[in-house]
Formats: structure tokens, C-alpha cells, sequence
């Protein structure tokens, strides 16, 4: 099982190279994406890990600023997670990026009227207090691990226990700062949707709070996914895999309930070009994305496997159920970024100009998966590393 | 281990957090603190938004636009390529395009059509979303223009335009052949500052659209020459000119003729008008 995960992952790895290598060196040429659809499968990602990341965060506050005492096995590893996936989505944006080189340009020269600079400049801060956060939670383990490690603690911190207590303090104090910083910052991946009002499938004011909501139960699901992957006594937290998997639910039945209501007034309305982005969810060439994976895969099996009295409490189920919400996911966020963008401005316009780069429709090309495989990938890879070396587990190892 | 076990034993978490001295009054505060300054920041930036809008205004000296007399236009398609070989267009991209449409049913059919540039909105709202401010609205005439050196390629502002007036340059080239000097004649653009097309380098890899051939404005802003597109029209069909200039022929076009601009029910105030 073991030897399968590594040679899986040494394999995405090297195949993600290839993809990386031809986005570097023939920039954008061979992606799919054009300007009638500027925005494809890159896009997509980075706001799904970026939700895992905003969602992971605020579980990890319920233990360190909420002080919920059920969950503190996973604080660490929440903040973690956090980490990784926020790593993960920056580096599927900066790769869609036209010019990766001026990325600095949206940190130094903002324009504060985008929502696309307020974004990056509250993930900066976001990712700053994660950092310091990281930094405080884990400093005493790392002196407690003595040698190389103590280079981490950067000669600060101390193992005695009122210097963890100080440490927990700082740790509340970042948290208590997080906790805004982290739903601003979503609701303001959500919000850079929904501004656009040429966009009527995006122009919601609905849109930052199932960004949010959604967050909250993809982030949820990635935490439960991963502490039950990686606990070996499972048994012994059956009860905190059970709350979780509720926790999940919960989350999941408000996305929904948003998420109906979304569609529901946008198909009520009655303006054809408003309507026809719902129609290409529903009834356009990828409409299984919707139907199977978004609905069946996502919301459906999860809700009824974790809500069903037998199958919530097995561990299992809930594994299946949290692993259907993060496949399911993927689904939803592809069909937050192309369906709005798959029509055209002014009718005709596609015939008028004969080009790939113009056309309604969108499927990513190999270099736009493999580079994704590599992301992924190297995220799950730093990931693996930080379970394995850094003391994100301290209560195994009693 | 020992202080693990402490950490880990329900009443010694307890002391820990007990002794931590932010209490909940203190996360209240400091959320809310941080909550309450976003919160005013982002109200005062979407009003300051509006009073630069008015300031704009009043610095014009120039508002240039078109009238597009549809009634002249043949639906030959000179627009489309004198732009692009003025501006020496790669492939994928297009500035101004002949948009068809074929109306009813045979034998009582016909296409509909207009040549469909950049419409240079008063109300812009491809630039208020450009995260580096590479997209604006010039104050002295009214033209949105790219700067292709600030441009990062987000291609935001392709989203933000109701009238799909902007394309992304992938760098694509018409000739197979890479060492043909075809593939590498730079743009006239901005004064032709960016030079040899070349990859890696603006403006590939940034968002372009149709610039009312600025390139042809003298140090004044006057124009030396027509936009590409309205000097080779055939039909005489593209009239271009300053419409706060009452004596200008668009001027006098827009006053005595019936004309409609695309989408004005969203208030962004196209400065091409059709008319019918
Ligand atoms: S037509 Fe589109 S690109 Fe041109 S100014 Fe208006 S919104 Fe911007
Ligand atoms: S693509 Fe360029 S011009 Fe358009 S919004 Fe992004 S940085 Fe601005």
C-alpha cells in the first residue's frame, strides 16, 4: 500500500514535469482556454484548493480559537492542511497566469477597485498569519525534538509549560485574526465571481456566502479524509470521526440549500441569455458533470451515507462519504468558472471570427492535466513529508 | 513524552487554555476590529470609484467614437483585415470583427451584420477589475487602452466585458516556420515600444483589444491619419471622430440620423453608434 502511494505519486510527478516543462517553454499555446472562455480547469483548482485551504483554517479554529476540546487532534494538522493547500492553489494561479513574472505587480501596484487585487493581497496576510501560526503551535515540539529541529523554532520558544501556554496564547490571538482574514478572503474568491456583472450566472450577491459555505464542507471533508487516512487506531477517535462526518453534513445541506436556490431564481428568470448558463449545466455537452458528479457524487451519497443512522457511525461510510464530497467538489467548481463563460457577448461573434481560441466550447488540453497532475502532486508529496517529520501528531506518539 | 501526556489529559488542556489571556471578549474585539476596517475600506474604495468617474469627465479634451453606418456597410470584411495587418495581428486574435447573423427563412431570408470594434465605454467595466490598474481609461480622450508592460495575463477584463471586445494573445504565428521574420514584425502599438514579437515577451502573453489605432495620434492627440478600419472602409460606412467637437462629422451624423449603441440598457455608454 505504501510502495503504491510513492511510485503513484513519483509517477504524477514525473508525468506533471513534462506538462510543466511545455507550459514553460511554449507559454500558453497549447492550453485549451481562448477568449471567449478565458478562464478553464486552472481556474477551477485554484478556487477549490483555495476553499480546502480557507475551509481546513476554520476547522483548525475551532479547537484554537473556539477551544472545542473534541477537536483537538486536529488542530495541527488543520493548519497544516491549510498551508498545503493554499501552497497548491497559488501555484495553479500563477501557472494561469499570462506573464508569471509580474505577478509581483498585483502586491506592489494594486488596484484596490479589483476584487482580484484584494484577493491576492488578503491571501498574502492569510498566508503570513498561517505561517506565524504554524510557527507558535509547533516551536516547543520542535525544540522538545532537539537537534536539527531546533533550527525551526528559530531560537525562540521553550518546552516548559507556561511556554506553551504563551505559545497557545499567540496561537489564539493569530487565530482570532485569521478567522476574518480567512472568510474575507474566500468570500473574496467568491465575490471576484460575483462582481462581474456581465456575467449574470456569476452576479449574485449568493455567490461570496456558497463560496464560504462551501468551503467550510469541502475543507471539512479534506480534514476527515485525511485524519482517517493516516490514523492507524481508528477506532479509538470514532467518536470525533462521527461529529466530523456530521459536521460535513451540516455544512454540505446549507450549500445545498444555497446552491438550489442559486439555480432556482436564475432558471425562473426569464431573460434567455441569463438562463442559458444553467442550461449548459444541465443540458450542455458536459451535463454528467452536474448530474453525476456534482449531484450524485457530491451532494446525494454523501448526505444519505452520513445521515443514515447505520452507515454514519462506520468509519468506513464516513471515508466513502467524505471522499465523494472532495471528488464531488471538483465537479462544483468547474461549473462555477466555465459554464458563465461558455456564451457568447454578442451573438454571432464566434462565426465572425474563425479560431480555437474562439469557441463556446472548452475541454483542457494534456498540458492543462498535466500540469494539474504535478500540482496535485507536489502538493500531496510536501504534504507526506510534513506528516512524516514535522510533529503534527504529537498524540500518537504517547 | 510526560508533557504530551499533559497536553493531551482533558483537565491540564483545560488550565492551559484557562491561563491563555485573550478571552472571548478579546476575539470579539480583534475580529471585529479587523471585520469593521475592511468593511469601511471597501465601502469608501466603491464611492471613490463614482467621484473619479465625475472627475474624469471634466480633464477631456477629446471624445473619440464612431458613428457605423449600417445602411453603407457591405459586409466585406476590409475592417476586420486592414486592422489586422495594421496592428499585425497574430492568430486568435481580432480587434474588429464582422458580426453575421442570418434572419428568417427561406426564401424570405437575409444576414444581418456590423462591424464590431472596441466600443470604448464611458463606462468601462473591463478597467475597474484590473487587479494592476494595466487596463484604464485615458483622461484626455476617453480611449481604453492596455498597457501591454503592466498586463499579467489574467484575463480578468476578457470576463468583465459585455461586449467581447478583448482577446488574449496566445502567440500563436501564421507561419509554421519559426525563423520567418513574418511571425516576428512587431506591433505598431504604444509607438511600437515592444518591438520583435517575440515569446516570453508583452504582447504575448497579455490581453489586447482594439486601441482606436492610438498609434496614429500626433503629440496634441490629434489624429494624423483615420483608423485603419475607418480609412480602407469601402462603403464609407465607419465614420470616425471627437464627439465633443459639435462640428465633427460624427457629431452631425449622431444629430441628424437614427442610431442605437449595443447593449445600452447597461448604462455603459458606448462611444460607437450604429446607425440604422
Ligand atoms: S467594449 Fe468592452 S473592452 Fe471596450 S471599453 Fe467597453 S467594456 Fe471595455
Ligand atoms: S489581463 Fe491584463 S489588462 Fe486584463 S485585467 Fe488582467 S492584468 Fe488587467
Amino acid at each position: 500500500m505504501k510502495k503504491f502511494f510513492w511510485v503513484t505519486l513519483v509517477i504524477g510527478l514525473g508525468i506533471g514535469l513534462i506538462g510543466v516543462y511545455e507550459r514553460l517553454t511554449t507559454e500558453h499555446l497549447q492550453a485549451n482556454y481562448g477568449s471567449i472562455i478565458p478562464w478553464g480547469l486552472w481556474v477551477a483548482l485554484y478556487i477549490y484548493f483555495v476553499g480546502l485551504s480557507a475551509g481546513a483554517f476554520l476547522i483548525s479554529s475551532l479547537v484554537y480559537v473556539f477551544q472545542i476540546k473534541k477537536f483537538e487532534p486536529l488542530g495541527k494538522l488543520s493548519v497544516f492542511v491549510a498551508l498545503v493547500t493554499l501552497f497548491m492553489a497559488l501555484i495553479f494561479i500563477w501557472f494561469d497566469l499570462g506573464h508569471m513574472e509580474r505577478a509581483w505587480r498585483v502586491l506592489l501596484t494594486p488596484n484596490f477597485h479589483s476584487m482580484m487585487a484584494w484577493m491576492v493581497w488578503l491571501y498574502t496576510i492569510y498566508f503570513l498569519v498561517l505561517i506565524c501560526e504554524a510557527y507558535f503551535l509547533l516551536r516547543s515540539d520542535f525544540l522538545k525534538m532537539g537537534g536539527m529541529w531546533k533550527i525551526f523554532s528559530l531560537g525562540f520558544g521553550s518546552q516548559s509549560s507556561e511556554g506553551i501556554a504563551r505559545d497557545r496564547k499567540y496561537v489564539r490571538i493569530l487565530g482570532s485574526i485569521g478567522v476574518p482574514l480567512a472568510i474575507m478572503f474566500h468570500g473574496g474568491v467568491g465575490a471576484l465571481f460575483g462582481v462581474v456583472s456581465a456575467r449574470p450566472y456569476w452576479h449574485s450577491g449568493l455567490y461570496p456566502i456558497i463560496f464560504l459555505i462551501s468551503a467550510l464542507a469541502s475543507g471539512g471533508a479534506l480534514i476527515t479524509f485525511i485524519f482517517i487516512f493516516i490514523q492507524k487506531d481508528k477506532e479509538k477517535y470514532s467518536e470525533l470521526i462521527q461529529s466530523l462526518g456530521q459536521l460535513v453534513l451540516y455544512f454540505l445541506a446549507v450549500d445545498i440549500l444555497f446552491n438550489i436556490s442559486e439555480i432556482l431564481v436564475g432558471l425562473y428568470g426569464a431573460i434567455p441569455h441569463h438562463i442559458e448558463p444553467f442550461l449548459t449545466v444541465m443540458k450542455g455537452p458536459f451535463w454528467w458533470v452536474f448530474w453525476v458528479v456534482q449531484l450524485c457524487v457530491g451532494m446525494m451519497i454523501p448526505v444519505l451515507l452520513l445521515s443514515y443512522p447505520k452507515t454514519k457511525k462506520n468509519i468506513s461510510f464516513v471515508f466513502t462519504a467524505v471522499l465523494c464530497v472532495l471528488v464531488g467538489f471538483i465537479g462544483v467548481r468547474l461549473n462555477i468558472v466555465i459554464p458563465a463563460l461558455a456564451s457568447e457577448e454578442i451573438k454571432g461573434l464566434v462565426e465572425a471570427y474563425r479560431s480555437a481560441r474562439f469557441s463556446t466550447y472548452y475541454f483542457p488540453s494534456l498540458m492543462e492535466w498535466l500540469v494539474s497532475v504535478f500540482i496535485i502532486s507536489l502538493g500531496i508529496f510536501v504534504f507526506t513529508l510534513g506528516l512524516k517529520f514535522l510533529p503534527l501528531q504529537t498524540k500518537e506518539r504517547i | 513524552m510526560a508533557e504530551d501526556k499533559d497536553v493531551h489529559n482533558g483537565e491540564s488542556l483545560e488550565n492551559v487554555f484557562s491561563e491563555s489571556i485573550v478571552s472571548r471578549k478579546e476575539f470579539l474585539k480583534l475580529t471585529g476590529l479587523v471585520s469593521l476596517g475592511s468593511l469601511v475600506a471597501s465601502f469608501s474604495n466603491v464611492f471613490s470609484k463614482q467621484v473619479e468617474a465625475l472627475e474624469l469627465n471634466s480633464q477631456k479634451k477629446h471624445r473619440w467614437g464612431m458613428v457605423i453606418d449600417l445602411v453603407r456597410c457591405v459586409n466585406c470584411k476590409a475592417c476586420t483585415v486592414s486592422c489586422r495587418s495594421e496592428h499585425k495581428l497574430p492568430p486568435g486574435v481580432v480587434y474588429n470583427p464582422v458580426v453575421e447573423e442570418e434572419l428568417g427563412e427561406f426564401p424570405n431570408v437575409r444576414r444581418r451584420w456590423f462591424p464590431k470594434p472596441c466600443f470604448q465605454c464611458e463606462q468601462p467595466p473591463c478597467v475597474p477589475v484590473c487587479p494592476v490598474t494595466a487596463t484604464y481609461k485615458r483622461k484626455e480622450d476617453g480611449i481604453v487602452v492596455i498597457d501591454p508592460h503592466k498586463c499579467i495575463g489574467c484575463r480578468y477584463c476578457i470576463t468583465a466585458c459585455p461586449y467581447g471586445a478583448r482577446s488574449f494573445d496566445f502567440g500563436e504565428e501564421y507561419i509554421a516556420d519559426k525563423g520567418n521574420d513574418y511571425n516576428h514584425i512587431p506591433s505598431p502599438e504604444w509607438g511600437g515600444v515592444q518591438g520583435v514579437r517575440e515569446h516570453g515577451k508583452a504582447p504575448i502573453g497579455t490581453v489586447r483589444k482594439c486601441d482606436f489605432c492610438l498609434h496614429l495620434q500626433d503629440e496634441e492627440g490629434n489624429y494624423t491619419d483615420l483608423p485603419a478600419c475607418a480609412k480602407t472602409c469601402m462603403g464609407k460606412a465607419i465614420h470616425f471622430g471627437d464627439f465633443l467637437d459639435p462640428e465633427s462629422e460624427v457629431s452631425k451624423l449622431l444629430a441628424r440620423r437614427n442610431t442605437i449603441r449595443l447593449k445600452e440598457e447597461l448604462g455603459t455608454q458606448p462611444n460607437v453608434y450604429y446607425a440604422l
